[in-house]
């Protein structure tokens, strides 16, 4: 009998903790219900601000948290299981446990319910995914939390990332003064998310009309400048693809003439060889992340050698044949695809991204550009200036250029024609090498990979003016450019079909691509 | 020719045995007369070669099935492979060579629709039976194709029936993104048919297609996300096919479309393509499917240790397409023991009403449209590339292959 009246003196005492504690015991349950359920109890979780709710949702969205056959919550610590309600180990729970599922709707609410409970957190960083979460989840009962945040935040960063919350709550709410700075606020951050919220606002809210239309205005302009900006990086990326895929063929094909249709194999070949590599490393840690820069040299030995097999084995003994060339290097990339078709199957291997090549980055101005695609780019000037320098400050360079100007003189003064054949094959071959190991990072690693960028490797060789580097960057550059502003007019596939009949109109008036060579060896 | 002439002189020295021997109670393993033959008609080689491979094991790990039981009526099957190449017209030269050369009792083939057409002609002269696994857009009904797959209303439709309810996010924007080749435009058509009956406008659907294998998708993707932001709730539905789908998720997960905010749910990809990415940036991105892997209960429990038996790797996954390759193998085999022959024509009155618990847990039957009552699951993906089932119907749904929201269909009965 004492029991319960202790306990009810209790309560009324503190009255307030122990409400938030109730709340926190009564939301468990529902965890273990289906999925409507689950996300109201992770609402419930978030807005009762019990620090025994952190653990616990931290623990559902890393799906480790249990429910036993009973409906207890159980909560993994250690190597054991505890009751998340009471605290106490759960022992021999094991037999009808099973892990907590999500789906997309607990998933949002969770996010809401998380950012709200770690927005006053001390780690900056959690307070800046907080802030996020919290702007995305918009509720009106976040704006206390919001104002006590922003009264002792300091870093600039999250001030203002913690204001557009603030506003995108303030925009849901009743305050009708509220709205109005919100609109304005939401107006000056120039985001698309703003916009959304903007809009979705407009329909319910006839007297904010105005106001909310001056700010969509606003953010339109800025917008469609960062649009702009965003277009040209991706027209830079696609182009930096097709340069590096053609940069090969603008050696074999551009300086010796050899219409090499197994260079998309020798790219191809380069991406395996990229996944070997990471193969191997796997299994040693401290290399691991140094897989992707050990496939540079790997991948580009691997297919040079490939290169100079072929070029000593086979197409040596076709020079001035090419049409045979063409037939018989047609073959050999339908033998390499169906070779590591056998060998490692026909389906797609995984190469993992390092994690600085994953997500977005975001630029001054708003701009956000992906990483992967960065790197793209810097890894495709990089390799130009690599084989500029190749052919312009080595004696390798010097010899091939003066075997493509002149064989016999070239011969005559002692260089060994034959040789410098099978190296410059080989380089070009090992260059096909290095756009795989790009290419493993966007595309797939499959048997077809290559088949893809031959034509459009072609299409930038011819384009550019055969046997021009300059022209090879200038070709790629364009026709990357060209691509990407057509297609959000025209779609993927008219767009691509435009860029084809404006080659062809080019090419009628220069057959010599953008950059013609001049003089003799031009003519031969 | 050498194969008729060789079965030809083993029937005689069997025959003459068994008189010699005069004791015709004494059977061999294999009864007499010449195996079964089963034809398998999948690319082994070219674009689809990723998919359509594990589809032709399936069937070999089904005729090992069936002789390791002692054969079918008592004699043997033998499977007859060709590749196709994934090229469309050599898919009917193929199935001409099959029914004509091999004289196949069955052939189980194809994955694109394209090739299906491409072959459709040729069972229809030449009075073949094709089985075929894999879902598709519908708008066709052949006596000699039973279709093993989701027709639209077993898949797309459900799928975007869940995006726009409150568990799947009170969708109200739909992106159609696809290949561009024949099923995901009349998928499309179906598609924005139906949302257009429920009250969702041509102004909030985007449709966009891309060629096959197509690999740079920034500017899709950064569309996308323009489109969702403009005050009303978006989803993707993806009819995008075959390889183009890794770099498409690749640059979704590196644009930070969290499924949270613009879930994906994509109609041709499961378990096989999914092997292929990191899956960690996809976790909640959808896929709508009559099987998954990860359904738990005995049939498919069976497939599960028959595959990764057969294939000697415990890790190969199985999907949906090898599902109804399984499911459409076993009505084959139980139609032929009821029809007692495997005369096309008696095997295709039997096969109309078979059933059988398939591996989704369901028990699927053959519908006199030469379609399946099948079950519809929305799967989620998971970090380990597995699905993680969110949704499911509560009964097996059956295959409406003329659509209901195609205005040409309006005088055609339903099946």
């Amino acid at each position: 009998m004492k029991r319960p009246l202790l306990g009810l003196l209790l309560l009324l005492l503190l009255a307030l903790p122990v409400r938030a504690q109730d709340a926190f015991t009564g939301a468990l349950p529902g965890l273990a219900g289906g999925f409507a359920d689950i996300a109201t109890a992770v609402e419930r979780l978030g807005a009762a601000g019990d620090p025994r709710a952190l653990p616990v949702l931290r623990a559902l969205q890393e799906g480790r948290l249990q429910k036993a056959g009973d409906g207890r919550i159980l909560l993994p610590e250690g190597a054991g299981l505890v009751d998340a309600a009471t605290g106490q180990p759960a022992e021999a729970a094991g037999a009808g446990a099973e892990a907590v599922r999500l789906n997309n709707r607990v998933r949002q609410a969770l996010r809401g319910a998380l950012g709200r409970l770690q927005i006053l957190s001390p780690d900056p960083a959690e307070r800046q995914a907080a802030a996020e979460a919290v702007f995305r989840s918009r509720s009106a009962e976040n704006v206390p939390v919001l104002r006590q945040a922003l009264a002792r935040e300091t870093v600039p960063r999250i001030r203002t990332q913690l204001e557009l919350a603030l506003a995108a709550s303030q925009l849901v709410g009743t305050d009708e003064a509220g709205k109005r700075d919100a609109v304005a606020r939401l107006g000056s951050a120039g985001t698309v998310e703003a916009r959304a919220l903007l809009l979705e606002a407009r329909g319910g809210n006839p007297d904010l009309v105005t106001a909310i239309d001056v700010s969509i205005a606003t953010i339109e302009r800025t917008l469609s400048l960062r649009r702009a900006a965003e277009t040209l990086f991706q027209g830079l990326s696609l182009g930096s693809v097709l340069l590096l895929a053609a940069l090969g063929l603008a050696i074999t094909f551009g300086v010796m003439g050899v219409i090499n249709m197994a260079h998309g194999e020798f790219v191809m070949l380069g991406a395996y060889a990229t996944f070997l590599v990471q193969e191997f490393c796997r299994g040693i840690p401290w290399l691991a992340p140094w897989s992707l820069a050990l496939s540079v040299p790997a991948a580009f030995l691997v297919t040079a050698a490939a290169g100079a097999l072929l070029e000593r084995g086979l197409i040596r003994h076709l020079y001035g044949r090419p049409l045979e060339t063409l037939l018989m290097t047609f073959g050999v990339g339908m033998i390499l695809q169906q070779a590591v078709r056998l060998a490692f199957g026909a389906q797609n291997r995984e190469v993992l991204s390092p994690a600085w090549m994953q997500g977005t980055l975001l630029l001054p101005g708003g701009i956000s550009v992906t990483q992967n695609r960065l790197w793209i780019i810097v890894f495709g000037l990089a390799v130009l200036l690599l084989v500029f320098a190749a052919i312009r400050l080595t004696r390798f360079g010097l010899e091939m250029r003066a075997v493509v100007q002149n064989r016999r003189i070239a011969a005559t003064m002692g260089i060994r024609t034959g040789r410098v054949d099978a190296m410059t094959f080989a380089f070009g071959s090992g260059l096909a090498g290095l756009a795989g190991v790009a290419l493993s990072q966007i595309d797939n690693v499959s048997p077809n990979l290559g088949t893809g960028y031959i034509i459009d490797s072609f299409m930038v060789v011819v384009f550019g003016g055969v046997g021009s580097l300059a022209g090879t960057l200038v070709g790629a550059m364009t026709l990357g450019i060209v691509n990407k502003m057509l297609e959000p007019w025209a779609g993927a596939v008219l767009a691509k079909v435009f860029v084809l009949i404006a080659i062809m109109l080019f090419i009628q008036r220069r057959p010599k691509g953008l950059f013609a060579l001049k003089g003799r060896a031009a003519e031969s | 020719m050498s194969t008729t002439s060789l079965t030809f002189t083993r029937r005689a020295a069997l025959a003459g045995l068994g008189a010699a021997l005069a004791a015709p109670a004494i059977r061999p393993a294999f009864g007499q007369g010449a195996p079964i033959k089963v034809g398998v008609l999948h690319s082994l080689s070219g674009t689809m070669a990723i998919s359509e491979t594990a589809l032709r094991d399936t069937v070999l790990m089904m005729v090992e099935w069936i002789n390791g039981r002692g054969g079918l009526l008592g004699r043997k099957v033998e499977a007859v492979v060709v590749d196709p190449a994934s090229n469309w017209p050599l898919f009917a030269e193929k199935a001409r060579e099959l029914l004509q050369v091999h004289k196949v009792d069955v052939t189980f083939g194809c994955w694109t629709s394209v090739s299906r057409k491409s072959v459709l002609p040729v069972f229809e002269e030449l009075n073949g039976m094709l089985f075929y696994p894999v879902q598709y857009e519908g708008e066709e009904e052949s006596r000699n194709i039973f279709y093993t797959g989701a027709a639209p209303n077993q898949q797309a439709i459900p799928a975007v029936e869940y995006l726009m309810s409150a568990d799947g996010g009170d969708a109200k924007r739909i992106a159609l993104l696809g290949t561009d080749y024949v099923y995901p435009r009349t998928t499309n058509r179906i598609l924005r048919g139906f949302l257009n009956a429920k009250g969702i406008g041509n102004a909030d659907i985007m449709e966009e297609y891309t060629p096959f294998g197509h690999s740079d998708w920034q500017g899709i993707v950064a569309r996308v996300k323009r489109f969702a932001s403009e005050g009303k709730k978006t989803a993707i539905v993806s009819t995008i096919n075959g390889d183009a789908n890794v770099p498409f998720y690749r640059e979704l997960g590196n644009q930070g479309i969290k499924a949270e905010d613009i879930p994906c749910v994509a109609f041709s990809v499961g378990e096989e393509e999914l092997a292929g990415i990191d899956t960690r940036p996809l976790v909640g991105h959808l896929a709508a499917w009559n099987y998954f892997m990860s359904i738990k209960g005995a049939p498919n429990e069976e497939l599960l240790k028959l595959w990764q038996a057969h294939i000697k790797n415990p890790k190969r996954v199985t999907n949906d397409p090898m599902e109804a390759t399984y499911t459409g193998f076993r009505m084959w085999t139980q139609a032929v023991q009821k029809a007692g022959t495997t005369a096309v024509d008696a095997v295709r009155t039997a096969m109309i009403g078979q059933k059988l618990m398939a591996p989704c847990g369901y028990e699927e039957e053959m519908l006199a449209n030469h379609h399946l009552s099948k079950p519809v699951f929305i799967g989620e993906v998971q970090a380990d590339g597995q699905f993680n089932i969110v949704w499911k119907t509560p009964n097996a749904v059956k295959a409406e292959n003329w659509s209901q929201f195609i205005p040409e269909n309006a005088n055609r009965r339903r099946g």
